[in-house]
């Protein structure tokens, strides 16, 4: 009976694993196929590296993607910080409801409204659209899964550290600085990680929010998947997925391995007398 | 050495102002300076006075973002979605209109929401909305839970190389995971060209711009959304509930019903408001694998106000589908701050 | 303060009383009963609420330069909130806590000349030993040469020389401890707070860090207060103990005055087992009182004994240990002699307990210290066996 359960277990991990993963190594593969048909294949070729490296526009997006997405994730991991921070530490205070339902809220949201609302606030207070628009519009949903990730950090260690800090001398701004920051840093990474790929992927709100001259990446994806699928744009889509995922790859070992080892260190540790 | 509580005057004031000054490191040193200074010093009892602590200060800086971004947008949707189109820039009539004698009148329209009712497109793109969104969360459950599930209960050494695993997904382009199921499902396209060499088919199927389609995008695309929550429930669950289940007499297949089915239900409410949520509101993919009689609210808010550019209409739209999705949104807030709570 | 009062009253004419020839030539460190003492923290009528909830009770408490002094009870009692209003923590919700004299409300916990030992420890996980001990140093803006030569110094005196650059997560759980302690006591603070700080230590450790702890205390001469649950803990290390109930502090004694004349059956079945016999006051005798009671089955003649009226319900006191028990009958079964079976016995090498079934029905324990080398002691279930003890044992409580 345990045998057979087990075979079920591993064979929906295979079915689901190659469900989640078929599709981006068909793309991938098909990224360095010679002819311009998708289902075609004609011989291995990086020639849609090329093409897609003198492609002025698609090369332009880019560079707008890029940086909206690093200006937008550095406020959104500052202020979202301050909100996971607030949400795990401050307690009740007056509008403490609304303020939860503001960080929670944006997470669901369904992303036609948050660009549709935006765009229609921009326009009301005549601020003209572009770059700085499409970076608030991202600083503002960014910041709620930073401040998901980082009070989940926070409710999770001992409150008693910043007491102690406190305790000994230590106000409390500057025990954040000193103590609690350098402790939930690896969430604030994750944070900011989160919120750079969450920019880098929206084609939603920035379509509603952007104007001219700024648009990103996934809108000139978009705008050419809407003619058919081009071996160029796998080509981008290959390098994008390449390296979100060695980004996300290597934090994720770097930190396991620190875990490991300070695992290890633990258990040494405690069998000495 | 030990700070001594009591000083003359003016330091011990400037010891309660310092009291909750939560201002940051080398910044209270100068805060504690600058308290020195009796105009300084005078401004900020007046603050806190008025209640302006530190800690005001630090709640003030994302609540006031959040208020301005999250919150105003929502009122002027629901000002705008009150107004009439107008060939204009912005193409929409005022709310408030300045009249002669120096009066106010508000122009306030429901001629929108009326439309809404009236025209058949709309509240059928509602409810085929709802339906398409039930249909994929029910349909995510299904084929996340046994993945969750082998997650939970593979070797300890594999669980991490497993979660990354699902995690990478969720981080990669969503547009782009939606793109080559395109390449995917398109007559001419891979799934098509493997069945018919394999001899299954003889015609090509037409998937790509029907609603199945649509469901593969939403299944696939939110997948990690359900798998994580259940699998970070399943892989807390004490499975010595399901020995002792055995141990009185019960059948393992009757004990995932009764034990663990139970006792992953939050794993389950929470995956299933994480993709049914945003999937009511998808657009880019009914736009790009449904076809055209594919309706679904999201895209017809979009081409309401891209093709049509009538945004009175489209936040009225907007408006019923927040109406539609506030209280699974509240319930999600609630069972976030509940779980947050549990945590601590 | 009416607590306060009526207790250290009662304490002084007790200990008075008590004095024999063999203690009193003895000069004996007691500055809670010299008058001219001043004391090191005041607690005036403290309460603190959360909500509606009541966790401080109106409580007034001194405690007294180099004391170590012991809050004891059961979890939720409020003892951990009182040890983190002293700390400044919480701030209370009526009264005043007076440090040296100077009130202490509104004074945060990062000017509080006191430091606190965390039951967590709260080590900085980030920081290795050295960092952690240098903390509170640095804070205070103390010169560079100096934190290396105090941090050397504690360092040395809990003998963590060797591990002085490890991280927190490098260490067990007894050196943990240690570095806990010597960060909080790298400051020289006016008052040490401990939170139950030998709870995550395993029963042999606790016994051993017990006695060092005291050692610390007696070389630093700072004045500890500390939080426990466990009585023997605060039996062993306390100069006196606060026991608290439900908000509010029952007595203030030193160990051995709360073990032999508790002030209500709370404190007696709370320190150490007991044996509580109901009963009513019959008479008099010269500073005895007489007790008739249903449960013994006898009249208890008690040891000296405030005046009570006739006829008011008082309970009497047994430990097990003071309890003597025969197969013969005393000459006099009428006083101060229970009767009834053995139904249990508990042999545990050095000891044995004797469960024995009163005609009354009640349960009364007896514990025979084994002086002699025997497999078979003659004593055996369901003996008919007698009880008795000297006539100061009993002990009268009132409530």
């Amino acid at each position: 009976m345990k045998q057979g359960a087990s075979w079920f277990n591993i064979a929906s991990l295979v079915v689901g694993f190659l469900f989640l993963y078929l599709p981006i190594a068909l793309l991938v593969i098909y990224s360095f196929n010679e002819s311009r048909l998708v289902t075609v294949w004609a011989g291995f070729s990086t020639k849609w590296y090329g093409e897609m490296w003198n492609n002025e526009g698609l090369m332009n997006s880019a560079w707008v993607t890029l940086k909206v997405a690093v200006v937008a994730s550095t406020f959104a991991t500052f202020l979202g910080t301050l909100a996971g921070l607030i949400m795990a530490r401050f307690g009740g205070f007056r509008g403490r409801t609304l303020f939860s339902g503001m960080i929670y809220a944006p997470l669901v949201m369904p992303e036609v409204i948050t660009g549709l609302s935006l765009l229609l606030m921009f326009v009301a207070i005549s601020l003209d659209r572009g770059f700085v628009t499409v970076t608030i519009a991202h600083i503002t949903f960014s910041m709620c899964y930073v401040a998901v990730v980082v009070q989940s950090r926070l409710v999770s260690f001992d409150r008693s550290i910043e007491e102690a800090a406190m305790d000994l001398g230590c106000p409390p701004g500057r025990t954040f600085l000193q103590i609690t920051l350098p402790v939930i840093a690896p969430a604030v990474v994750a944070g900011w990680l989160l919120s750079f790929t969450l920019s880098l992927d929206d084609l939603v709100i920035a379509s509603f929010t952007t104007g001219p001259g700024a648009t990103t990446l996934p809108m000139k994806i978009y705008s050419q998947v809407r003619l058919g699928v081009t071996p160029e744009i796998n080509a981008v889509c290959t390098i994008l997925v390449g390296l979100v995922a060695a980004g996300v790859l290597v934090a994720s070992l770097v930190t396991r391995r620190q875990e490991l080892r300070r695992e290890m260190e633990e258990r040494a540790a405690q069998a000495a007398p | 050495m030990a700070r001594s509580a009591k000083e003359p005057d003016p330091r011990q004031e400037v010891a309660y102002l310092q009291g909750d000054g939560a201002a940051a490191g080398t910044l209270s040193g100068l805060h504690a300076r600058l308290l020195l200074l009796p105009p300084y010093r005078i401004l900020v009892t007046v603050l806190k006075r008025l209640g302006v602590s530190g800690r005001n200060a630090v709640i003030a800086i994302p609540y006031l973002w959040l208020l301005a971004f999250f919150l105003a947008p929502f009122l002027i949707v629901l000002k705008i979605s009150l107004a009439e189109v107008v060939v204009a820039q912005p193409p929409y009539t005022p709310l408030f209109v300045f009249v002669e004698d120096g009066f106010i009148a508000i122009q306030a329209s429901l001629e929108n929401y009326l439309f809404l009712l009236e025209d058949s497109l709309y509240w059928k793109s509602y409810l085929s909305s709802l339906r398409i969104a039930l249909v994929s969360t029910v349909l995510t459950l299904l084929i996340g839970f046994p993945i969750a599930y082998g997650m939970a209960r593979a070797p300890k050494r594999w669980r991490f190389a497993l979660l990354m695993m699902v995690i990478l997904p969720f981080w990669t382009s969503f547009l782009i995971r939606v793109y080559a199921w395109i390449g995917i499902l398109k007559k001419e396209g891979l799934l098509n060209l493997a069945l018919t060499q394999l001899g299954l088919i003889s015609e090509p199927l037409t998937i790509l711009n029907t609603d199945i389609a649509v469901y593969i995008g939403i299944v696939y695309s939110y997948l990690p959304f359900m798998v994580l929550p259940l699998y970070a429930n399943l892989e807390k669950m004490d499975l010595s509930l399901l020995e002792a289940a055995a141990d009185l007499g019960c059948r393992p297949i009757k004990a995932f019903w009764v034990i663990t089915v139970p006792l992953s239900l939050p794993g389950i409410i929470a995956g299933s408001f994480l993709v049914f949520i945003p999937a009511m509101g998808e657009f880019v993919i009914p736009d790009l694998l449904g076809g055209s009689q594919t309706l679904m609210i999201g895209k017809t808010l979009w081409s309401e106000f891209f093709n049509n550019r009538d945004w009175p209409l489209s936040s009225a739209v907007a408006v019923i589908l927040l109406l539609v999705l506030v209280v699974p949104i509240m319930l999600f807030q609630r069972m976030q701050e509940k779980t947050a709570k549990a945590e601590g | 303060m009416k607590t306060s009062a009526k207790t250290s009253a009662k304490t002084s004419a007790k200990t008075a009383a008590k004095s024999t020839g063999a203690t009193h030539t003895r000069q004996r460190w007691e500055p809670w009963n010299d008058p001219n003492q001043r004391p090191h923290v005041e607690i005036s009528r403290v309460t603190k609420r959360f909500g509606d909830f009541v966790a401080v009770d109106d409580i007034s408490l001194n405690i007294y330069q180099r004391e170590f002094f012991s809050l004891l009870g059961p979890s939720g009692c409020g003892k951990t909130t009182l040890l983190r209003m002293l700390a400044g923590f919480e701030m209370p919700s009526q009264g005043q806590i007076l440090l040296e004299g100077e009130d202490m409300s509104g004074v945060p916990p990062y000017q509080r000349p006191v430091n606190m030992m965390f039951q967590s420890y709260a080590l900085f996980p980030h920081m290795n030993v050295e960092k952690n001990i240098a903390f509170g140093l640095r804070q205070d803006g103390v010169p560079k040469p100096e934190i290396e030569r105090r941090v050397a110094e504690v360092i040395e005196m809990v003998q963590l020389n060797a591990f002085a650059r490890r991280k927190p997560h490098q260490l067990s759980g007894g050196q943990r401890q240690r570095v806990a302690l010597a960060r909080s006591l790298v400051k020289k603070p006016k008052m040490l707070l401990l939170d139950e700080p030998l709870g995550a230590l395993d029963k042999n450790l606790r016994t051993q860090t017990q006695f060092e702890l005291m050692n610390i205390q007696e070389e630093t001469g700072i004045t500890f207060v500390i939080v426990t649950h466990d009585q023997e803990e605060a039996m062993t290390v306390s100069s006196r103990i606060a026991v608290m109930d439900h908000g509010k502090i029952v007595q203030v004694s030193t160990p051995a005055e709360l073990y032999e004349y508790p002030n209500s059956r709370y404190v007696a079945e709370f320190i150490g087992e007991v044996n509580t016999l109901e009963g009513r006051v019959a008479a008099r005798e010269g500073d005895h009182l007489l007790v008739q009671s249903q449960e013994a089955g006898c009249t208890i003649k008690t040891g000296p004994s405030a005046d009570e009226p006739a006829g008011r319900q008082v309970w009497i006191a047994l430990r097990p240990e003071k309890v003597q028990i025969a197969l013969e009958p005393p000459p006099d079964t009428t006083t101060n002699c229970l009767s009834g079976e053995v139904w249990d016995i508990g042999y545990l090498g050095n000891l044995s307990i004797y469960h024995v079934k009163l005609d009354s029905g009640k349960m009364v324990t007896a514990t025979q210290a084994n002086r002699t080398r025997l497999i078979e002691r003659p004593i055996t279930w369901e003996d008919r066996v007698y009880l008795t003890w000297p006539p100061d044992a009993a002990v009268v409580l009132l409530s």
